[in-house]
């Protein structure tokens, strides 16, 4: 009994790490200044596939779209212990919203000939939509069960799993193959391990080992047999529908972005004194704020 | 893809469990009341399940025009699969304008289901929803009355406004208690539209084992008064002061996200982006630093006192009152003021 697991993971910006150091002059986000980090929900994706090979058998494979850069999660998806890692890059997927992406995502899995469990973070940080993981149950037409908090069962044709419902929890079993978005609260994602890393560490994507000068087929070939040529698709590759990607593909369109500013109110300033804080009382008993 | 279609109405989903609504769907009623009246069409609710029409006349009475029911006992129970094929055929056969979610787990299980099945645009956890104009940037050509989708972005540094302007029916999903709840006017006129859906098995594609329900035990979203607590309150020992000030007013009590991650208090009551959103009478929030992540869930509050021993804390530039010192000194202090008041 081996399962064959898919993983989607996303890399993102770190806005948990949004300090004045990364606002602009203007109070804009800059974007640049902060660090990009592996979405921290698709590490418990992740996290459950390894699970779920080491238990069963089969294999875990890592699936990312993004910018070449992004080829940094597959590196520590590798370090962590996927067997196989894509990078899908292609400038026609810019500005693609949930359903595009969806899409692009739906080409991708279906290229992989076999796959028992397609997995997902519950959502992503600087988005949080949390709606990639559903349009793209429906995109392969598989059954979905989101907010995944435990592995119960696992049998050939069928996986057991305990759902958060916000209101409490449900025991699902859900017929294979199907697809899981999995909460943080799922497990604790493993750091990675130190031979992994030594193995890993100089994997390059087509397009980074181009980057260093290295373009000969020979040589891509030698550093494929050693594990260091990151798979690389582009939307050609996966043979998807252009006109369902990117800014075309996309309905929802963004009219306007405006920063966070906090009224800067004219606060009452209340000394921290005994008077000081029975006059502030007086005046919201006053006003009926209190009592 | 459902066609532009400018006489659509508008449409809420009523989100039942065990034949019971929430706040959500008549939330969510509020805000679609005024949407509707903006655009001169009608409000309507959708309602799917087996022996739910009594909840029908509690949309009504909440200010739907109209309910579609879908009375069937395959519907019992929740499932994404023959939940999201309900909708589709309605939405399909009704061609609503507009359609909105509770940003419940329900909801967002839901509704990017029906997304995609539909081709339409979904905007994920609005806090707020107008209608309004867009004008494309490359074609110059111009939207009237669109539903201008708005929702805190990028860990709730900033705030988008998103339009889909063409693959229509217009959807969100909308943060549970940020929309007023309209109060019940029983005298309100409503039409119950019974429709019936053609289910199959493979649209029930789950088992459900087990089911639990928690009572959540924390009211936060129907509490006056509450005083929230956060990492700068330094202990869970020190905490108590927090639960000791909330007594005395008969407050609730809630917590940052910082202070829910120490252990200080739990996950129930944590306020803001990731936890409930509230607009109580009076928010004290002490030791809470006030990043942008904690006030989109509480700078609604019509009066907001802050306690903090740093000048420059965030939490100072939305407080109508401001207090620096510390906690142990001034939470006493204040407790004392309250009781010798009353």
């Amino acid at each position: 009994m081996a399962f064959d697991c898919v993983v989607l993971v996303k890399q993102v910006p770190d806005t948990k790490a949004v300090t004045d150091q990364a606002m602009n002059e203007d109070g804009t986000v800059n974007r640049g200044a902060l660090p990009a980090i592996f979405n921290p929900e698709d590490l418990n994706a992740l996290e459950l596939a390894l699970q779920i090979k080491e238990k069963y058998g089969g294999t875990a494979t890592v699936v990312t779209m993004g910018p070449p850069k992004a080829a940094e999660v597959l590196r520590e998806a590798l370090y962590r212990g996927a067997d196989r890692v894509i990078l899908l890059t292609d400038r026609r997927c810019a500005a693609s919203d949930t359903l595009a992406t969806s899409y692009i995502l739906s080409c991708a899995v279906r290229k992989l000939d076999q796959y028992d469990i397609v997995l997902c973070g519950r959502q992503a940080i600087d988005g949080d939509t949390a709606q990639v993981g559903p349009q793209l149950a429906e995109k392969l037409n598989l059954p979905q069960v989101t907010y995944v908090e435990e592995l119960l069962d696992l049998q050939p044709n069928a996986i057991t799993v305990k759902r958060n419902t916000g209101a409490g929890w449900e025991k699902i079993r859900a017929p294979l193959p199907a697809l899981l978005t999995v909460m943080d609260t799922a497990n604790q994602p493993r750091p990675p391990g130190a031979k992994r890393m030594m193995k890993f560490k100089n994997a390059r994507s087509r397009s980074e080992w181009a980057k260093n000068g290295v373009i000969e087929t020979k040589k891509l070939a030698s550093l494929q047999e050693r594990g260091l040529l990151i798979e690389q698709w582009n939307l050609d590759d996966i043979q998807a529908d252009l006109e369902r990607c990117g800014q075309t593909g996309s309905p929802t369109q963004v009219h306007r972005i405006q920063n966070v500013i906090l009224t800067t109110g004219a606060y009452k300033k209340v000394e921290p004194t005994k008077e000081g804080i029975r006059q502030m009382v007086r005046e919201l008993i006053e006003d009926h704020t209190i009592g | 893809m459902v066609k532009v279609n400018r006489q659509g109405e508008v449409w809420i989903f009523a989100e039942q469990q065990d034949g019971k609504l929430s706040d959500v769907p008549l939330e969510l009623l509020s805000k679609g009341r005024s949407l509707a009246d903006q655009l001169s069409v009608k409000l309507s609710a959708v309602l799917g399940g087996f022996n739910v029409k009594p909840l029908s006349d509690e949309l009504i009475a909440h200010g739907a025009d109209k309910v579609y029911l879908v009375e069937d006992p395959l519907l019992q129970d929740y499932q994404t699969t023959s939940y999201a094929k309900m909708l589709c055929q309605l939405i399909e056969k009704h061609q609503p304008q507009i359609v909105l979610y509770g940003a419940t787990v329900l909801g967002r299980d839901l509704a990017p289901r029906v997304a995609s099945a539909l081709k339409a645009g979904l905007t994920a956890d609005c806090t707020d929803l107008q209608i309004g104009d867009y004008t494309e940037l490359k074609t110059k050509n111009t939207h009237k009355n669109l539903m201008l989708q708005i929702r805190p972005a990028f860990g709730g540094n900033i705030i988008a406004t998103i339009v889909n302007y063409d693959w229509w029916p217009q959807m969100a999903t909308v943060r549970e208690g940020v929309m007023p709840l309209p109060e019940r006017n029983g005298n309100l006129k409503g039409e119950i539209v019974t429709e019936s859906i053609a289910l199959s098995p493979q649209d029930f594609p789950l088992e459900i084992l087990q089911r639990h329900r928690r009572e959540k035990k924390v009211n936060l979203k129907g509490a006056r008064i509450i005083v929230a607590g956060g990492a700068g309150v330094g202990s869970r020992e020190n905490f108590r002061r927090i639960w000791d000030l909330a007594n005395c007013l008969g407050a609730a009590v809630g917590g940052s996200r910082a202070a829910v991650d120490l252990g200080f208090i739990g996950h129930d009551h944590q306020v803001g982006q990731t936890g409930t959103t509230v607009r109580p009478a009076l928010y004290i929030a002490v030791g809470i630093s006030g990043a942008v992540q904690h006030a989109a869930g509480m700078a609604e509050a019509a009066k907001i006192v802050a306690i903090n021993n740093n000048p420059d804390a965030p939490i100072f530039q939305i407080a109508h009152y401001g207090i620096v010192g510390d906690l142990n000194d001034v939470v006493p202090r204040l407790i004392k003021a309250i009781r010798s008041k009353q």
